[in-house]
């Protein structure tokens, strides 16, 4: 308990003006993410996970409006106070990012090795050769076979794990203490998926790194995530290890995600369990409950008031539910009342 | 052993493709062999399932099906008719027994149309129907696919969400009464929660209207749910085909032991898994490798798999395997 987090965000708001209203992407959010801890980040899309990392690395176009009260203090540092050009120095260095397409995410006119050059020349100081060396020992250790050659070739020449495993070279350049992985595998096939995610973990454990790892796939969370926060528009609904959120689920939205996917167990032609309806609009979201809309255990109490995280165990397992999975519903809208 | 239904007569297939070969020619002398001698059937009311890594032609298959373009050779015989023999005229009226909905529901849809007209085209094209009915059956597939007619009929696809939008793909197939649908990875490009909804959708859509369906999925829980029996395809060829049951219990293709042993499954308490195959890529369909096209990434390979390609053979009754070293029960 005596090292501080890695992480701390505190009362995140994101939103964004547009012609039709204001977008509330991001809205309400605190956590905390200690050393060495991989965060799943579970939700659909425009649940505001991506708006969320990108607040966090601060790569938001100019017409996202950040809360003022809201802090994001990351290794001591509180990044909403910085200006860009410090911010610059802890993106890329500290703080690294990889995305879902890294055919999009990669330049196409620049070989490999220059694009790992970069980061380590910009925040390391090397000189060319050292950062052609280190390139290619990074291509190695991200389990690219003959990195010598690889490092002389242009994206397009490379396959899409290939790819994906140049972006995550490049992300560990810096030895960051945080990675973000935006979906890093939805784009890549399941035969190449797993040795990918493999990889990350591998690496998070021998640098002692922190991960968010953003995901829609709880097929991908289950097994490679030490903690489990779960998205729905805008806000965190339940915060748990991934152990006891897939033991003892209490959001009824989570348990409905985790029912709506099919499982290899199941006899052909089942009837999956659906979630009625589809997202709430971010620019006029329901009062109360934003799932509530959605969800079979919501009652009026629902319909009218937040609920915000709450917990029954200490800090370990929140959630945010007047109803919780696993517990008479009629306790807890007594408890409310 | 699987249970082997008895009432079960031998029907005659809806759709049947015989050593199906598609080429693309690259560079006046290169050729990409994306699909090199696929044969397969379905029967009434049955799904089947075509599983694979991207690029091992899976889709290319779905779309030499639909003749979009036609195969290089081989035959794709639709409810009796060879679809090769046809001409121009005669292919686009035997369309309506066979329609197809796409991976993004987004980009298939005309964005400049509305829905009434979107759903409406296959018929206006095959010159099915006065307009009086055309409206009706517009109306009532709207309707079986959960949309409200009224309120969709004169609104654009941006006005709806990708599932939506899927819904109304799947309204236009099914408006000029198709017996078999093809479907393209048709859930792939959805949420989870709204995945679910189509999945179900489709599943009742087909015993709605009496299909039979062609499923592509490269997600293996997917196609278990939904198919009755399922095609693995590498590389241009089928490797295994069999019940979906069976399949799934036990592969006899070491392609299809590995991409099931890749699934990840949503239990923590369950260890994830690599592919239990080689490390690598697929390989340049130009230039497929000899033999067995899996040899190169094979943990079983020997000798013969790199020389002699392996027929796609009865293992056990309904249950086909194109492996030197299959195992079998």
């Amino acid at each position: 308990m005596s090292e501080p987090p890695l992480l701390q965000v505190d009362n995140l708001y994101t939103h964004f003006q547009t012609e039709r209203g204001l977008v509330r992407a991001v809205d309400g959010v605190s956590f905390t993410l200690d050393h060495g801890v991989t965060l799943g980040l579970v939700g659909e899309s425009g649940c505001g996970k991506t708006i969320l990392c990108r607040t966090l690395m601060g790569l938001l176009p100019k017409s996202a409006k950040i809360s003022p009260e809201a802090r994001v203090v990351f290794n001591g540092h509180d990044l909403r106070g910085l200006d860009e050009r410090s911010l610059r120095e802890i993106r890329g260095r500290e703080v690294a990012m990889i995305f879902q397409d890294p055919m999009t995410s990669l330049n196409p006119v620049m070989k490999v090795g220059a694009q790992i050059a970069e980061t380590l020349i910009h925040h390391l100081r090397m000189s060319k050769n050292e950062a052609r060396d280190r390139g290619i020992e990074l291509l190695r250790a991200v389990g690219i076979s003959s990195p010598e050659r690889r490092i002389d070739e242009f994206p397009h020449q490379l396959s899409g794990g290939i790819r994906q495993r140049v972006a995550i070279a490049i992300a560990l350049a810096c030895e960051p203490k945080l990675l973000i992985a935006d979906e890093p595998t939805t784009a890549l096939d399941v035969t190449v998926q797993a040795g990918i995610l493999d990889l990350l973990q591998q690496q998070q454990r021998e640098r002692h790194m922190s991960m968010i790892l953003i995901t829609h796939d709880l097929g991908v969370v289950a097994g490679r995530t030490d903690e489990i926060a779960v998205m729905y528009a805008g806000k965190l609904v339940e915060r748990s290890s991934t152990k006891a959120l897939f033991a003892n689920t209490r959001m009824p939205y989570t348990q409905a995600l985790m029912e709506s996917i099919p499982h290899l167990d199941q006899p052909t032609h089942t009837r999956l369990k659906t979630i009625s309806g589809h997202p709430p609009n971010l620019i006029n979201p329901p009062l109360g409950c934003r799932f509530a809309p959605r969800c079979s255990r919501a009652d009026e109490h629902c319909q009218e008031a937040e609920p915000s995280l709450r917990s029954d165990d200490g800090a370990d397992h929140t959630y945010a539910c007047w109803r919780p999975v696993g517990q008479p519903p009629t306790r807890a809208a007594a408890e409310v009342s | 052993m699987s249970v082997v239904a008895p009432e079960t007569t031998p029907k005659e297939p809806v759709l049947k493709v015989e050593d199906m070969v598609v080429e693309f020619p690259l560079d006046g002398k290169r050729v990409v062999h994306a699909v090199s001698g696929v044969s397969f059937e379905i029967r009434p009311g049955e799904t089947l399932g075509l599983v694979g890594e991207s690029g091992c032609g899976k889709s290319t298959t779905a779309r030499a099906v639909m003749q979009l373009p036609a195969p290089k050779s081989g035959k794709v015989i639709m409810n009796g008719v060879d679809l090769a023999a046809l001409g121009r005229e005669e292919l686009r009226r035997e369309r309506r027994h066979f329609q197809m909905i796409f991976q993004d529901p987004i980009s298939s849809l005309n964005p400049r149309r509305k829905v009434a007209d979107i759903v409406a085209m296959p018929l206006v094209i095959m010159g099915i129907g006065t307009p009086e009915e055309r409206d009706a059956r517009v109306r009532e597939v709207l309707q079986a696919v959960g949309l409200d007619p009224d309120s969709s009929l004169q609104r654009r696809p941006f006005q709806f969400s990708g599932g939506q939008c899927q819904r109304i793909s799947i309204a236009r197939a099914l408006a000029s009464e198709p017996s078999i649908l093809i479907c393209d990875e048709p859930v792939s490009a959805l949420d989870v929660s709204i995945q679910a909804q189509i999945i179900n959708l489709l599943q009742d859509m087909k015993d709605r209207y009496d299909l039979s369906m062609l499923l592509i999925s490269h997600d293996l829980s997917v196609v278990k749910l939904v198919c009755d029996r399922v095609a693995v395809m590498y590389l241009g060829r089928i490797c295994e085909m069999t019940d979906s049951e069976t399949l799934y219990r036990a592969p006899a293709h070491p392609y299809t032991a590995a991409l099931l042993s890749a699934i990840p499954e949503a239990d923590p308490t369950r260890p994830p898994k690599l592919a239990a195959m080689k490390e690598g890529e697929l390989p340049s369909a130009t230039e497929p490798p000899p033999g067995c096209r899996f040899h190169t990434r094979c943990l079983r390979a020997e000798a013969i798999c790199t020389e002699v390609v392996p027929p796609l053979v009865d293992i056990a009754e309904g249950h086909q395997a194109a492996c030197h070293f299959a195992v079998t029960d």
